[in-house]
């Protein structure tokens, strides 16, 4: 602000006391707001750091009080040991394929049904359209034991396919978020590709998908850390223990172990957290760019 | 509304419409439409997988009445609601506020609140356990060590056992809290400057802009609040390995269902319990809609989707 800088009388400056001046008001409040950000970053931080102290600390030295937050010396046997105790190469494995498959599936099938809803007209649509929001609205429980009895029926009980299989089909969040990045698109590039004799399925191919790069990264990683979370489908579905994913996997270690070991179970959890904070520390800018469409644009 | 298009070009357009919608279509039929008949069906009956479903009628729904655990389940739901989406979304609306405040390393303090929103979940749920462990705990170590105050038991207290819960979803609030930061940053500074000039204080430029301004993205957070909350299902599960307690205190709505539904193989039961379900989300959804109506201000008329 220009007029801000612009020497002024003297006696009009003199007139506001100095910690009433605005530009010094502002700054109090940039102040004092980090502070306060601060000391809550910190305390968002605690747990995280707790959990990393006690997997590095004996079955012992985790129960002591006061804690000790650096672990002398740090055990790092724990790791190994706990990962070793259940099969979790095993539950990683299953995990990680999980995750990428559906995350695939997902992105592919989403992005074929979102260039239709966004861009192409046909009667009908937008009544199909009402009925993908729709379902937005039915939880998964309605659907979830019908589901359950046509996999059965299949022979598909204690295997992914129930897991994988529907993820194939789109799922109607995501639909809506790539849709509202189709939607921006320009439609001269569309349709001096449709003058160049590009078919519908090419400027899906040609334009809109390489354009489309950053929302169809974001959708997989939503869909990846979703399905690397995901607990309720994998316990519903899967019993033989080798075909478990780390969230189950993890839940039965107490129940395993008959008796709580805190070290280890920390040790495991670490261990399970890490890709995803790896891929979001990669990823932070679309990640936050997909969180913030869905709520801002919703 | 024409149902085949004259023009051989927009038949060609509507084929292709249908080509790329297909998945879904084809997903919507089998993994949603068929489900939701059948269960619909399952609800009337009494079947256990096994044997052919048997014709009940509204068997399942009188016996729901008359099911305590059925009303402790829902009550227990509804408190758990009533705690957590209020207490985020103050939390979640005044941190955005704060970083709002052109704090620096904005980026940083970004990622710090998101991430134990990435981390949901069965670890997360194991990383409180230990926390709130009353004996062993952090929080309870803390709590004496500065206050001399002996913490509750937590997730074992019959009263606290809820509170426990809406403690640890608290620590999530990052997801919302993103998208109020960035529905801030929306708000056209010139507003605020014209209300300067008129001399309106901070809390009344928050109180007659911000919040008229941001008003549909609250009204978006509170209701995918109220659904998440009424789903709750894996922290419970996790922490009382499946049975909701102490003395049923945790039992929230989805776990008993699914306590009916997979342990105890009464699938037409547990379908009535998820119709029920359907209907209670749906008309809390409205009744969002409705109290917001007169409440919520939208920049362009008839963008209420």
């Amino acid at each position: 602000m220009a007029e801000r800088t612009l020497a002024r009388p003297a006696h009009i400056v003199q007139a506001v006391p100095w910690w009433q001046r605005r530009s010094v008001r502002r700054k109090a409040t940039t102040i004092v707001a980090t502070i306060i950000a601060l000391i809550g970053a910190v305390v968002v931080m605690i747990p995280f750091v707790w959990m990393i102290s006690t997997s590095l600390k004996t079955k012992f030295t985790a129960l002591q009080l006061p804690p000790q937050w650096i672990p002398r010396p740090p055990h790092w046997e724990n790791y190994p040991d706990a990962l070793t105790f259940l099969p979790f190469h095993l539950f990683f494995r299953n995990t990680f394929m999980y995750a990428t498959l559906t995350a695939f599936g997902e992105t592919l099938s989403c992005s074929l049904v979102a260039y239709g809803f966004a861009r192409l007209r046909a009667p009908g649509k937008n009544v199909l359209f009402l009925i993908v929001l729709g379902t937005l609205m039915l939880p998964y429980q309605v659907t979830m034991i019908p589901q359950y009895v046509l996999f059965k029926i299949l022979g598909w009980i204690d295997t992914w396919k129930p897991l994988i299989v529907p993820t194939f089909f789109g799922s109607a969040y995501l639909i809506f978020l790539l849709r509202q990045f189709y939607m921006s698109i320009h439609q001269d590039i569309v349709d001096a590709a449709r003058i160049d004799g590009c078919s519908y399925f090419d400027i899906w191919w040609r334009i809109f998908a390489p354009l489309s790069r950053p929302a169809l990264m974001t959708v997989a990683i939503l869909s990846f850390m979703y399905h690397w979370n995901d607990y309720l489908g994998p316990l519903i579905y899967l019993s033989t223990t080798e075909k478990l994913p780390v969230s189950v996997g993890l839940a039965n270690f107490t129940a395993a172990y008959g008796g709580t070991p805190w070290h280890w179970l920390m040790a495991a959890s670490v261990t399970a957290v890490t890709p995803l904070i790896i891929i979001f520390f990669f990823m932070q800018r679309y990640f936050i760019q997909g969180i913030v469409i869905t709520g801002v644009k919703g | 509304m024409r149902l085949i298009p004259k023009s051989k070009l927009a038949r060609r357009e509507a084929l292709w419409f249908y080509a790329f919608i297909s998945p879904w279509l084809i997903g919507f039929l089998i993994f949603t439409l068929y489900p939701i008949i059948a269960s619909a069906y399952f609800s009337l009956t009494i079947y256990d997988i096994v044997r052919a479903p048997r014709w009940t009628g509204l068997g399942n729904y009188a016996e729901l009445v008359h099911d305590k655990l059925f009303w402790q389940s829902l009550k227990v739901t509804f408190y758990y609601t009533f705690l957590a989406v209020p207490l985020t979304t103050v939390a979640a609306l005044s941190l955005a506020q704060l970083l709002n405040q052109r704090v620096p390393f904005l980026g940083v303090f970004r990622t710090v609140y998101y991430l134990p929103s990435i981390v949901t979940g069965v670890a997360v749920a194991l990383l409180w356990q230990w926390i709130l462990n009353p004996e062993f705990g952090l929080v309870n170590y803390l709590l004496y060590a500065v206050f001399r105050i002996h913490g509750p038991g937590w997730f074992y207290d019959k009263a606290w056992a809820i509170p426990s819960y809406v403690l640890m979803s608290l620590w999530g609030l990052g997801a919302p809290l993103i998208i109020y930061l960035a529905a801030l940053q929306n708000v056209p500074t010139e507003l605020y400057e014209a209300a300067e000039l008129d001399g309106a204080g901070p809390w009344k430029r928050f109180r007659h802009i911000t919040i008229p301004m941001i008003s549909p993205v609250i009204l978006f957070n509170v209701i995918v609040g109220i659904i998440g909350s009424f789903q709750v299902f894996t922290q419970i599960y996790v922490i009382t390995q499946g049975r909701g307690g102490p003395h049923y205190a945790s039992l929230v709505y989805v776990l008993y269902l699914f306590q009916n539904a997979f342990r105890n193989f009464r699938m037409g039961y547990a379908s009535a319990q998820a119709w029920i379900l359907f209907w209670v989300i749906f008309g809390l959804t409205i009744l969002a809609l409705r109290v917001s109506r007169s409440h919520v201000y939208y920049e362009s008329p008839g963008e209420n989707i």
